[in-house]
């Protein structure tokens, strides 16, 4: 009995419970109107809702990640993958819930904290780069060492190492802009590792990338992440990317996670006909597998 | 012909007003006057030490380095010698030091101003107006603020060259500071930057050829206020145009006239060229915002 216990006690790094949040409808008006919204009335969000007063991004979702693994979240466009993963970063105020990374309460976090949060517990890459356009790639990657007050010659070894992992060695003293777009998230990239932080959130990193490229860095991303064993939660709306990548993943829809279960389990089990035809390509590419299979299985003795 | 006993006058209040001010506050006037003067005489003084060729040859170098245009380079450099041919190169410094004590001052409190409006709303909600109305006021009015608090001389030239020419300054700041891209933003604020991290490591140097722009205009708008503060006492180029308007003597105008052309030219191209040594690479996302802005 104890032992399963202790099995079942490997404590989750990052654990969401009932987050909400809610935009106001952007309005003519200027000016930030504090939304104060109990959530907990769902007649009164499904007004507001329906005379479009608010949009409902993340509606009383609840994960947990686990450390060392790759956590997708999947949904289609405005399915509020992104809000999720920045309120993670507390990049947006929540409107309802609680995120712990580390058994910290990120909602609750003053001012200070929040910066120490960002600077040491969670690095994010984005779709869009974002990386600083007038920085090389050198200081581009050692930026969030800077931001935290590391010594230059420390910086900047670190950066150059995390800029050999990511297979960018050379470009050390490029600017962007002189990057492809592959080369530019592989900077992004660094940028996230160099700060060694156990939480690495990626909002469809890949997705911005021709087809050959982003698998490419998918392979990187996995050999990366056997050395680093970090806690990933990766957004994509790619399926095969979801497969190929996650060890769990989430579907969103409309602000819910209508399923959450490793691929597998999603891919021969969906929940619903939303999450059913998300994973029907799937399903039908495992059938022909399986049919060919079985006809060879059924073939080989009558050739033999 | 309009109805006498609709007439009034303010102008004694506003004398009584103007005299109580300077009575009550005559160490302040007292310490802008010296301090302004003391500036203007010694950027002066070193205008005037550094030889004729040398300008050329920085106006060269400054030039060529960032451009890499020889001929053009090389004729920016050489037009000045124009003035000293027209026997106005005393006159030219002595403009060249109040534009520059006027733009110095005017960027000493537009960069911070422009700094403020795009960190504050409320502060750009009021100060818009007020730099709106600024540009559509014709120069002229601006030397009656600057005479009735210091009266004639080059402190009250100095004084309404550099309200005349803020206006830029503060504006082209703020602009480039808000036309930061939100994504670069957010990735800063991502990797923990504090806001005063985000100005100094992401936002100013991004606005930097949003802020340069300001700085080159703003040294334009100086220049060409310099001539009309010759009026209340700039005295150099601006006074030989007033004098020879005064005496229609069209030649010493023309001279005088194009003397001041040449400076325009000059500065502009040179503090332009800066401007663009400052662009880092790809900005020109935000280069392409600017130029919208200024034409539709
Ligand atoms: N700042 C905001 N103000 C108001 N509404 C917002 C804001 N940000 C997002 N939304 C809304 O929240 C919903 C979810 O957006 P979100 O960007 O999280 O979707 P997403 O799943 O990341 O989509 P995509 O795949 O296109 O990136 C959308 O309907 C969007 O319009
Ligand atoms: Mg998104």
């Amino acid at each position: 009995m104890s032992e399963i216990k202790s099995i079942n006690a490997i404590s989750p790094v990052v654990e969401v419970k009932n987050l909400w949040k809610v935009f106001p409808k952007r309005q003519r008006s200027k000016g930030k109107k504090t939304l104060n919204i109990d959530v907990h009335d769902e007649v009164t969000i499904s007004q507001m809702e329906k005379d479009g007063k608010v949009v409902v991004a993340v509606r009383d979702v609840s994960f947990e990640i686990y450390p060392g693994e790759i956590f997708i979240v999947m949904g289609l466009s405005g399915s509020g993958k992104s809000t999720l993963i920045r309120c993670l970063m507390r990049l947006i105020e929540v409107t309802a819930g609680t995120i712990k990374i580390n058994d910290l309460d990120i909602t609750s976090l003053s001012k200070k904290e929040l910066v120490k949060h960002r600077r040491y517990q969670a690095a994010m890459v984005f779709q869009h780069y974002g990386l600083l356009p007038h920085k090389t790639v050198l200081d581009n990657v050692a930026f969030g060492l800077k931001l935290r007050g590391e010594p230059k010659e420390e910086r900047y070894r670190k950066a150059n190492a995390a800029i050999e992992r990511v297979g960018l060695k050379g470009w050390e003293n490029y600017y962007p802009a002189a990057l492809s777009g592959g080369m530019q998230q592989r900077v992004g990239i660094a940028r996230a590792l160099v700060m060694d932080a156990p939480v690495l959130l990626m909002d469809e990193p890949f997705s911005g990338l021709d087809p050959l490229i982003s698998r490419q860095l998918q392979d990187e991303l996995l050999r990366l992440q056997e050395e680093m064993k970090k806690s990933i939660m990766f957004v994509t709306h790619d399926l095969s990317e979801a497969l190929r990548l996650g060890d769990r993943m989430a579907i969103m829809r409309r602000g819910s996670i209508v399923q959450i279960g490793t691929p597998d389990e999603i891919v021969s089990n969906p929940a619903d006909d939303y999450v059913a035809a998300f994973v029907a390509d799937e399903r039908r590419t495992l059938e022909k597998t399986k049919l060919s299979l079985g006809n060879k299985l059924a073939s080989t003795p009558a050739s033999s | 012909m309009f109805p006498e006993h609709f007439t009034f006058h303010v102008a004694e209040q506003v004398n009584n007003f103007v005299d109580w001010l300077l009575n009550s506050y005559a160490p302040v006037f007292d310490a802008i006057s010296t301090g302004i003067l003391t500036m203007l005489l010694r950027i002066n003084e070193i205008l005037l030490m550094v030889p004729w060729w040398l300008y050329m040859i920085i106006v060269f170098v400054v030039l060529f380095t960032t451009t890499k245009k020889l001929i053009a380079s090389l004729t920016l450099a050489i037009l000045p010698l124009l003035i000293g041919a027209f026997e106005l190169w005393a006159l030219a410094m002595e403009s060249l030091a109040v534009v520059l004590t006027a733009v110095i001052i005017s960027l000493l409190i537009g960069i911070p101003m422009g700094i403020l409006m795009a960190e504050i709303n409320s502060f750009a909600v009021v100060i818009r107006p007020i730099l709106d109305g600024m540009q559509t006021m014709p120069s002229f009015v601006y030397l009656i603020p600057a005479m009735m608090l210091f009266g004639l001389g080059k402190v009250p030239a100095v004084l309404a060259t550099l309200i005349y020419s803020l206006p830029p300054v503060i504006r082209l700041t703020n602009m480039g500071l808000r036309h930061v891209p939100k994504n670069i933003e957010e990735a800063a604020l991502a990797y923990g930057a504090t806001k005063w991290q985000l100005l100094k490591e992401v936002r100013i140097p991004l606005a930097m050829p949003s802020i340069l722009t300001g700085v080159n205009q703003t040294t334009m708008m100086a220049l060409a206020m310099v001539v009309v503060a010759s009026m209340i006492g700039a005295r150099g180029l601006g006074q030989e145009v007033l004098l020879s308007i005064n005496r229609i003597d069209i030649g010493r105008g023309f001279e005088a006239g194009l003397s001041v052309v040449v400076m325009a030219i000059v500065i502009d191209r040179v503090t332009q060229s800066i401007a663009k040594k400052w662009e880092p690479p790809q900005v020109r996302i935000i280069g392409k915002l600017l130029f919208k802005s200024f034409f539709l």
